[in-house]
């Protein structure tokens, strides 16, 4: 049990959660890069998934490119990055590669959630004489919505851990509490880190079900395309 | 072209990494499928009776899932450092972590499978003096396999990505080389090491595509109706069940 009263310790010492190197510094990487990354995918993969759903074109794309995802490392995409001639610009590499893996949940959830729209309610809407783009904000996207929502919230989970793995090329974010503590050979400290971002992964994921739980009419009736986060 | 050039001008494409460490990459591919293998084996061997007993007995259902989808959330250098204190810097770490990790597809997409059984064929199996086990291997996991093989293929390809990861504890087969190309800048080691690993988990996306082909030849596509014309290929297919 030492390892758990050392780790409480750890994590009881005022010192290790202020400064450059500590927690809250850490988590406020953490969480910044975890936003800005978050809205950057969103806005580039939504739109054209969006507009791809309502086409009824690129299926195969939309499948695939999860497919790739999944079997592409994370961990060598942000290290080919950071050798690569953009890893002499700060923090780009990770901001590029936290990109990179949450478009594919994004995509895939936002495309099949506007396939699976009722094709009488878009006949039906079009009979009504609604333009494309009417039919898209006011009957596709709201049914759509609970899909779309699913791929944001595992996006966000990857881009979490995602950004922990960005610690290993020396990114920022509470990945760093857990590096250091295996350079220090502290366990006590990887425990802790660990916890942290293990705390961090869930209270997004759950804030994320409750955000889908109140914002969502129809709850119940949704089939999750998950991804397993990096 | 001189060969031992691209070393020393640390290029990205380098045949005479490939030759001089032939020995390093193999070694580190193997323990990359080492890692694979029994962590997927393990996983596998571990979510069949967590299904079978989240069928079995109702109450059970809801925490099983909920405990996979909550190990699932937790990232992986997370996971691994967790498990540290546990088994020490040992494979154990990594391939325990890939376990829990493979769990949830797998468990999902078996009792998605099983779900998905005709009841007209359990009844058939009855009706002929089946008992249960025989039931359950005889009828219902071979048509439960299309579902099962395609968590199978999902849970491979991931844990081929995230051994990599283990790197952190010196247990990532490929993913050693990548860590260590990192720290001394080599980018031909991270490079080749990177595609191999993306190698890896396609050959293995293929084999157990095959093996599925293989154990249900009653879900192939019909292609002798018409030799003349070949079928497209299968991308019209239903796609996987559960992800």
């Amino acid at each position: 049990m030492g390892v758990l009263e050392r780790t409480w310790d750890w994590l009881a010492t005022a010192a290790h959660w202020s400064g450059t190197d500590g927690v809250w510094h850490r988590l406020g990487e953490h969480l910044f890069l975890t936003v800005v990354c978050l809205l950057i995918s969103c806005a580039v993969a939504l739109p054209v998934a969006v507009v791809l759903g309502h086409l009824g074109k690129g299926g195969a794309l939309a499948v695939n490119i999860a497919n790739v995802g999944r079997a592409v490392p994370t961990f060598a995409v942000l290290v080919l990055l950071l050798l690569s001639p953009l890893g002499t610009h700060g923090s780009w590499p990770t901001v590029i590669a936290l990109v990179l893996f949450a478009i594919p949940p994004l995509l895939t959830n936002a495309y099949v959630g506007m396939r699976e729209v009722d094709r009488d309610m878009v006949e039906a809407a079009r009979g009504m004489g609604m333009t494309g783009a009417q039919v898209i904000a006011r009957v596709e996207l709201p049914l759509a919505f609970p899909l779309i929502v699913t791929g944001v919230r595992t996006a966000a989970v990857q881009v979490v851990a995602t950004t922990t793995l960005a610690a290993l090329p020396g990114g920022g974010g509470l990945g760093r509490i857990i590096t250091a503590g295996f350079r220090l050979t502290d366990t006590a400290q990887v425990v802790a880190g660990a916890l942290l971002v293990a705390a961090l992964a869930l209270l997004v994921e759950g804030a994320f079900v409750l955000l889908q739980r109140f914002l969502d009419p129809m709850r119940g009736h949704v089939t999750a395309v998950q991804d397993r986060p990096a | 072209m001189a060969d031992g050039n691209c070393l020393i001008a640390n290029d990205w494409i380098c045949g005479e990494y490939v030759r001089t460490r032939g020995q390093e990459l193999t070694d580190a591919t193997l323990q990359h499928i080492g890692i694979t293998l029994a962590s997927v084996a393990i996983g596998l061997l571990v979510a069949l009776p967590l299904a079978l007993l989240a069928r079995r007995w109702r109450p059970v259902a809801g925490p099983v899932l909920g405990a996979t989808t909550i190990l699932y959330t937790v990232p992986s250098l997370a996971m691994f450092s967790l498990l540290v204190p546990v088994f020490g810097l040992s494979a154990a770490v990594v391939v325990t972590g890939l376990v829990l990790y493979s769990l949830t597809i797998l468990v999902r997409n078996i009792l998605a499978g099983l779900a998905s059984v005709p009841q007209d064929a359990r009844e058939a199996a009855r009706g002929m003096g089946y008992g249960p086990v025989r039931l359950l291997f005889a009828v219902e996991l071979p048509l439960a396999l299309p579902a099962l093989m395609a968590g199978l293929r999902i849970a491979t390809v991931s844990t081929v990505s995230l051994t990599t990861v283990g790197a952190i504890i010196g247990y990532g087969g490929l993913g050693n080389l990548i860590y260590e190309g990192m720290r001394s800048y080599f980018k031909s080691q991270v490079l080749t090491a990177s595609v191999l690993c993306v190698v890896l988990a396609v050959v293995a996306d293929l084999a157990l595509l095959l093996v599925q082909r293989l154990l249900t030849p009653w879900a192939r596509p019909k292609r002798r109706t018409k030799p003349g014309k070949p079928v497209a290929g299968g991308a019209g297919r239903p796609e996987k069940a559960v992800a």
